[in-house]
């Protein structure tokens, strides 16, 4: 594991590795699986940091956080006073520092990583955002000094969510409105309870309502408010959506009983809490050899929660190899410990049913081809050869495509030919003073990016404001 | 929170209740719908927005009883408030001047015929009506349905009032004197499946307002997915009026009993509980 000292350069401490629950408890319960650093562990993790004078990791995230300053509060064992460096930047320091990609982002880029293992830094990250808001904050919140305008913020996912954070730092009126009944968005009913604690989202935006922003929930823009009115009432509109339609197969059987779209699956159980039926009022069906299809984190999230809601079998089939998984390595390597069946190369030709409901999904069975000049392989089928999985539920997770409820009655308001906002250098689209950003602009990506987008459009924002 | 101005008992296990509800009233239009939840712990249900005061902030829901969400709803009194209500959703139905338009209510479809035959007449249409029931005491909105139509035909399957026999019969009432056409047929998947076979019979294009389950009733989930002319569509967001003739009604019918015994179980615990 110390790779280092086989350079012959100096040596670095390893990396410190944080505790997760059993796994016999991990498939019985939604409780969150890795346990986080304890402060030893932390410190200790701090004191790895070079401190560098150039810190290269900040390039690798998408907010900026001061990294390398809040990892020196750390060092010190000033927790609270290194969460409320982060908050400087980024508003939901307990999500990101648990579901970034940190291996493709700041991780990936700090120099320590050249020569050893990069830093924790979302280990620390989410270890200071949990312990202040265990320990309580003596931050006050100063009322900025308040700007004469009113913005609206559709949709509370994490790029509006940062976005309104922003804005109301600023001294800027904030309204925000959210189709569902809860905030968050993806946060909320996407990613499980298991990577993401629903009580650590609602904490975050707890925070963010105390900056005086307004949550208007049961809003869906396009549906029962028009984007037009809102354009009416307020100084500049951000729209941050996301990606959320689920993709369909469009294959035969798709909608038998029991074959679920990841969205409606997940929606279920992380929004609605069906997971405690009859505790709560919503249902799932509790299947016993469950299918998921799909590669990305959203099949990883579906398969995993399958499993733990008493599933005997859950198995992931995806129509390429591990090695081209979309999924982060971290979550693949989760749900092999839980006991998920990987099936590679196959791909769903059709659903059969009996009664219309679901027994089984037949698979065709690919193979890579050969590289093409960009060196990807791409799946083709083995022609003539098939599989059959049987399966009570089976979920798709095949990607989603950009939500038309704004779009559709709003024609001047350009979208690209998939249906994605078009948006400036200054997240503008081609209505004047109404920014857009995140997965409704980009395509579904990550929490991280949809910040960034909410952050840049926010000092956007202010910018046109004020030359107004 | 959407406070309970009214609330009636207008069948053996059905109520109306007038919600404030300012903004859902000032753009809610026939054919629409609302979806709400009653507690913390509550599912989403969708609710034909039956009635509504844009000067007065109000819109009324008519319900039957049926399992543990609508009985919750039920208890609820007079001051009493909603915890999350999201509306109008849907497609508004298309309101023309069609000439004479026919609207087949079964059950607590009347609560959402009223709306649209009263849209219908007001734009100049004859509407002709046939309202049915199970029996005499489950016939809901007689009275407003009476007002709105050129011609209202009851039927029930008992015979305690008028016609003895379903709203299919009521429809080949109507067609020994009557050129319909369009028709609107409401009410519980079956009785829309068989009354839609009656009227393709006598080449009637006829309009449903389907009623899968739903839970966001945006379009995010595909929960409300049904299948017409082939096609699979998102209900909440494509309709929820579709085209009778084309829709796949034993995906509806299998779709809508999937989750029976959960929801016999929640229902039979809340009814221990109380
Ligand atoms: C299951 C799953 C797991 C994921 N795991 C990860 C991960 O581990 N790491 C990572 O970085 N990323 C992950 N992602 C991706 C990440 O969650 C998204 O990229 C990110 O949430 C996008 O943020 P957003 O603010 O653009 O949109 P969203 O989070 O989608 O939020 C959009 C919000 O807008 C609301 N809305 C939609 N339409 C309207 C309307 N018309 N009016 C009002 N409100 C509306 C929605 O209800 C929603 O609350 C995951 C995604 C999923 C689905
Ligand atoms: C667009 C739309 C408009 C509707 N308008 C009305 C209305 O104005 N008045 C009214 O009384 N009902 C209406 N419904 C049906 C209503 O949503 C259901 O009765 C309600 O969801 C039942 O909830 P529950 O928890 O009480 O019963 P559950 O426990 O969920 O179900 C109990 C019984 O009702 C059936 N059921 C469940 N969901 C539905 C459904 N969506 N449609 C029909 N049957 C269902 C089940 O098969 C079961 O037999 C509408 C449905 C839709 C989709
Ligand atoms: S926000 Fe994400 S990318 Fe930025 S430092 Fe934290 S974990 Fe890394
Ligand atoms: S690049 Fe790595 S080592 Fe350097 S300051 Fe950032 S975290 Fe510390
Ligand atoms: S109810 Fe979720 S898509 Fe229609």
């Amino acid at each position: 594991m110390n790779q280092s000292s086989s350079k012959g350069r100096k040596k670095f401490n390893p990396r410190q590795k944080d505790k997760s629950i059993s796994i016999n408890e991990r498939i019985s319960t939604f409780k969150e699986v890795p346990l986080g650093f304890t402060p030893e562990q932390a410190i200790l993790e701090a004191e790895r940091c070079l401190q560098c004078s150039r810190p290269r990791c900040v390039d690798g995230c998408p907010v900026m956080v001061p990294i390398k300053d809040f990892i020196s509060l750390v060092k010190e064992g000033k927790f609270i006073e290194a969460s409320l460096k982060i908050k400087e930047k980024n508003a939901l320091p307990a999500v990101c520092g648990r579901v970034c990609p940190q291996e493709d982002q700041c991780e990936k880029a700090c120099v320590l990583g050249k020569v050893a293992e990069p830093v924790a830094i979302g280990k620390l990250e989410r270890f200071v955002a949990d312990y202040e808001a265990v320990q309580g904050t003596k931050e006050e919140i100063k009322p900025p000094e308040r700007l004469p305008y009113k913005v609206a913020v559709i949709g509370s996912g994490p790029a509006g969510l940062t976005c309104a954070a922003e804005l109301a730092k600023s001294g800027v009126e904030v309204y925000i409105y959210e189709a569902l009944h809860e905030p968050g968005g993806v946060l909320t009913y996407g990613i499980p309870e298991f990577r993401l604690p629903k009580n650590i989202v609602k904490r975050e935006i707890d925070y963010i309502i105390s900056l005086g922003v307004k949550i208007l929930t049961n809003q869906a823009v396009g549906a029962n408010i028009s984007l037009n009115e809102i354009i009416r009432n307020y100084d500049a509109v951000f729209i941050g959506v996301g990606a959320g339609l689920p993709r369909m197969l469009n294959i035969e059987g798709e909608n038998l009983n029991g074959v679920y779209t990841a969205n409606e699956y997940l929606t279920r159980i992380n929004l609605m809490k069906a997971y405690l039926f009859p505790e709560y009022d919503t249902p799932i069906k509790r299947g016993s050899e469950i299918v998921v299809i799909g590669g990305g984190n959203v099949a990883l999230d579906a398969a995993r929660t399958a499993l733990r809601t008493g599933a005997k079998k859950v198995t992931l089939a995806y129509r390429r190899t591990e090695s081209e998984m979309p999924a982060r390595k971290e979550e693949i390597e989760h749900a092999k410990e839980e006991g998920i069946v990987f099936e590679f190369l196959v791909s769903p030709i059709r659903f059969i049913g009996k009664n219309n409901t679901l027994r089984a999904v037949e698979f065709q069975v690919m193979e890579l081809s050969e590289p093409d000049e960009s060196g990807r392989r791409k799946p083709v089928p083995v022609i003539g050869k098939t599989k059959l999985i049987n399966a009570d539920i089976a979920i798709t997770a095949i990607g989603t495509v950009a939500n038309p409820l704004i779009t559709k009655n709003f024609k001047k308001l350009k979208t690209n030919s998939r249906g994605y906002i078009e948006v400036d250098d200054n997240m503008m689209t081609s209505l004047k003073g109404v920014f857009a950003g995140g997965d409704i602009v980009t395509g579904a990506a990550t929490v991280i990016l949809a910040m960034g987008a909410g952050k840049k459009a926010a000092q956007s924002i202010l910018a046109y404001l004020k030359n107004k | 929170m959407f406070e309970i101005l009214r609330k009636k008992q207008i069948s053996p296990e059905g109520f109306l209740i007038r919600i404030k509800a300012p903004q859902v009233a000032q753009t809610a239009r026939p054919g629409q719908f609302l979806i709400l939840r009653v507690s913390e712990t509550g599912e989403r249900i969708p609710l034909t927005i039956v009635n509504w005061s844009r000067s007065r902030g109000y819109i009324d829901i008519a319900f039957q009883v049926v399992g543990k969400t609508t009985y919750l709803l039920s208890k609820l009194k007079e001051g009493d408030a909603i915890i999350d209500l999201i509306g109008p959703l849907g497609n508004p139905s298309k309101i023309e001047r069609y000439g004479t338009v026919a609207f087949l209510a079964g059950g607590f479809g009347a609560a959402a015929v009223l709306p649209i035959a009263r849209a219908m007449r007001k734009k100049g249409n004859r509407v002709l009506t046939v309202l049915g029931a199970r029996s005499k005491n489950y016939l809901i909105f007689e009275k407003e349905l009476k007002k709105t139509s050129d011609v209202l035909i009851i039927t029930t399957d008992d015979g305690s009032k008028g016609i003895r026999g379903f709203v299919k019969d009521g429809l080949s009432e109507i067609l020994n004197s009557e050129k319909i056409d369009i028709a609107y047929c409401i009410g519980p998947a079956v009785m829309m499946k068989f009354t839609s076979e009656e009227t393709r019979k006598h080449s009637i294009p006829t309009i449903v307002s389907l009623n899968p389950i739903m839970v966001d009733g945006t379009g995010m989930c595909g929960s409300c997915r049904v299948e017409v002319g082939g096609k699979t569509y998102f209900a909440c967001v494509d309709g929820p009026e579709f085209d009778a003739h084309l829709v796949n009604w034993d995906l509806l019918l299998s779709r809508l009993n999937y989750y029976k015994d959960e929801e016999k179980l929640a229902y039979e615990s809340i009814l221990k509980q109380r």
